[in-house]
């Protein structure tokens, strides 16, 4: 027996180490193109940016603790073409491996600039360690820094450079912060906070180019017509799922490779799991795509699930963080077809939560500097409680009541 | 470096050196204790790192800030011992420092 994961991230070892927490004794190997063991990226625009932290810190495991597990692992390895029929992975190098059971979890990759200029040595994009270590290289010497995209990354990124001192300006297409993620009463409380900062935006414009200038700084012509010089740009406009190996091999593929609720290809033999799938989660009526930790780890295990031939449905509940300054982003369920969002707490406090109802029914919360809010939404969340909407506006109601009894 | 003994769920010792500045949780990977799995990477988000302090210690390591508890109530089985290892720095004071790890999933 012998399986194979293409893609050493974080999906990737998650399935890898449940397979053999599930009792898995084959061979087990896990691919991937990336020079480094496999490692956390939440820290990249955080942590890792800020202090002189090193890349060892990043790792989920030493190198030691994958052998004891008996997992190979291939790094600098690429895998450039599935063959079904065969049953093999196909390296770059030509070396063929086998396998009766295969994992695909390639993650994405950084959306490019489609602006003229975008070549420029100044532009840095962040997404891998590699990406990681030049910005952090870079950052130091640059007095001005524009990011472009106005979403966690970028948002991230900038509070960063905003408290490392430098001139920071964020430009975003959209009228509002995070927009695809969280209501405007969010996005506004975190352009208020970035502006308190010292940040400047930009909003509703793209930028249209770049161009050199001879002190190896650059100037970033915005669609209207005005420009911004500055001395490094970090580009924060979204990723587009690796599924070109899935989808040459004949795997349905939509924004993602898509699986079913067991993160099982179109092919019987194949699952994929994290950020590269477009999925469905029992919760939610719609398929859909997720980058975050949560669902790289969870949908992992029912990845392993399935290779182990059980069939475990996918129904974990979303969350994710996002840390801006000292101020802590914490988010529970999937709030984008909201119809009501109601705030509990007053925002000019700093910390206060936006519940996001459909139909009468919480479907998300956000929850800024309010941990114990949001660890108490999930479990309102995960137990199916119910919460009216104006016990969640009225911040004298305590919610823990709405909880089914232990 | 401090030494660090960590008992698993089965009641099984590791015994490590960590140097003082990393956290519990980063001392349990290296050392490959089973059960600490810190999914978040020491974010203070998830709670799969959570250990119960040995009784004797509880005083050195000390208690949770506002955000980890907060966070620990997601955990399995909270005790007043209870502690997210990713948010415990270790320090030359912790130097034989026993910690038994929660049922983490
Ligand atoms: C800067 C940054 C900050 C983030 N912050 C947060 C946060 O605060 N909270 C949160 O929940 N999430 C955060 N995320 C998202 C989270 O890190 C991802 O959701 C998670 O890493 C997804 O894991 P994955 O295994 O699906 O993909 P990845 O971690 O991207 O792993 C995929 C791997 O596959 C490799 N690969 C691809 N194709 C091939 C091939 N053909 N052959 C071999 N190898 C291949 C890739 O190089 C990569 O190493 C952040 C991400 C970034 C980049
Ligand atoms: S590692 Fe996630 S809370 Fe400690």
């Amino acid at each position: 027996m012998s399986i194979v994961i293409v893609g050493a991230g974080q999906a990737g070892l998650q399935i890898a180490e449940s397979l053999r927490r599930g009792a898995y004794e084959g061979r087990l190997v896990l691919i991937g193109d990336e020079s480094f063991p496999p490692y956390q990226r939440p820290p990249l625009s955080k942590k890792y940016l800020a202090d002189q932290m090193a890349d060892e810190r990043l790792y989920f495991r030493p190198l030691e603790q994958l052998e004891k597990q008996q997992i190979e692992f291939r790094p600098q390895t690429r895998v450039t073409a599935l063959d079904r029929e065969a049953r093999e992975v196909v390296l770059a190098s030509g070396e063929r491996l086998p396998y009766e059971g295969l994992a695909l979890t390639t993650g994405t990759r950084v959306r490019p600039l489609p602006v003229p200029g975008a070549d420029h040595p100044a532009v840095c994009y962040l997404r891998g360690l590699d990406d990681a270590r030049r910005l952090r290289e870079r950052l130091p010497a640059a007095a001005r820094v524009l990011v472009v995209g106005g979403g966690f990354i970028g948002l991230e990124v900038a509070a960063t450079a905003r408290a490392a001192g430098k001139q920071v300006t964020v430009v975003e297409a959209l009228d509002r912060l995070m927009a695809r993620a969280v209501a405007p009463v969010v996005s506004d409380h975190f352009a208020s906070l970035h502006r308190a900062r010292g940040v400047e935006f930009r909003f509703g414009v793209g930028l249209a180019s770049i161009t050199a200038q001879a002190d190896g700084s650059f100037t970033a012509s915005l669609a209207d017509g005005s420009s911004i010089q500055a001395d490094l740009l970090v580009a924060g406009i979204g990723v587009l799922p690796n599924q070109e190996l899935a989808a040459a091999a004949g795997l349905e593929c939509r924004s993602g490779i898509v699986v079913d609720e067991y993160a099982r290809t179109s092919d019987p033999r194949i699952v994929a799991a994290g950020d590269c799938t477009w999925h469905i989660n029992r919760r939610f009526a719609a398929a859909h795509r997720l980058e975050s930790v949560q669902n790289a780890v969870d949908q992992g295990k029912i990845a392993a699930a399935s290779l182990l031939g059980q069939s475990v449905p996918y129904q974990d509940l979303p969350w994710f963080w996002s840390d801006q300054y000292d101020v802590k982003l914490q988010m529970v369920g999937l709030s984008q077809d909201h119809d009501a969002a109601l705030v509990r707490g007053e925002t000019a406090s700093g910390a206060f939560s936006v519940f996001y109802f459909k139909t009468g029914a919480l479907v998300g919360v956000d929850s800024i500097n309010r941990p114990a809010e949001h660890m108490l939404a999930r479990k309102l969340m995960q137990t199916g409680a119910v919460v009216p909407p104006e016990a969640a506006a009225d911040p004298a109601f305590d919610l823990k009541t709405c909880l089914p009894p232990a | 470096m401090p030494k660090i003994t960590y008992i698993d769920v089965d009641g099984k010792a590791f015994e490590t050196n960590v140097a003082s500045g990393l956290s519990l949780m980063e001392g349990a990977i290296n050392a490959g204790v089973p059960g600490v799995l810190a999914i978040c990477g020491g974010s203070c988000a998830c709670s799969t790192c959570h250990a119960y302090i040995d009784d004797a210690w509880t005083t050195v390591v000390g208690g949770p800030n506002d955000i980890e508890d907060a966070t620990l109530d997601l955990a399995n089985e909270r005790k007043p011992s209870s502690r997210l290892t990713c948010q415990v720095q270790i320090t030359d004071a912790m130097d034989g420092l026993i910690v038994h790890v929660a049922k983490n999933d």
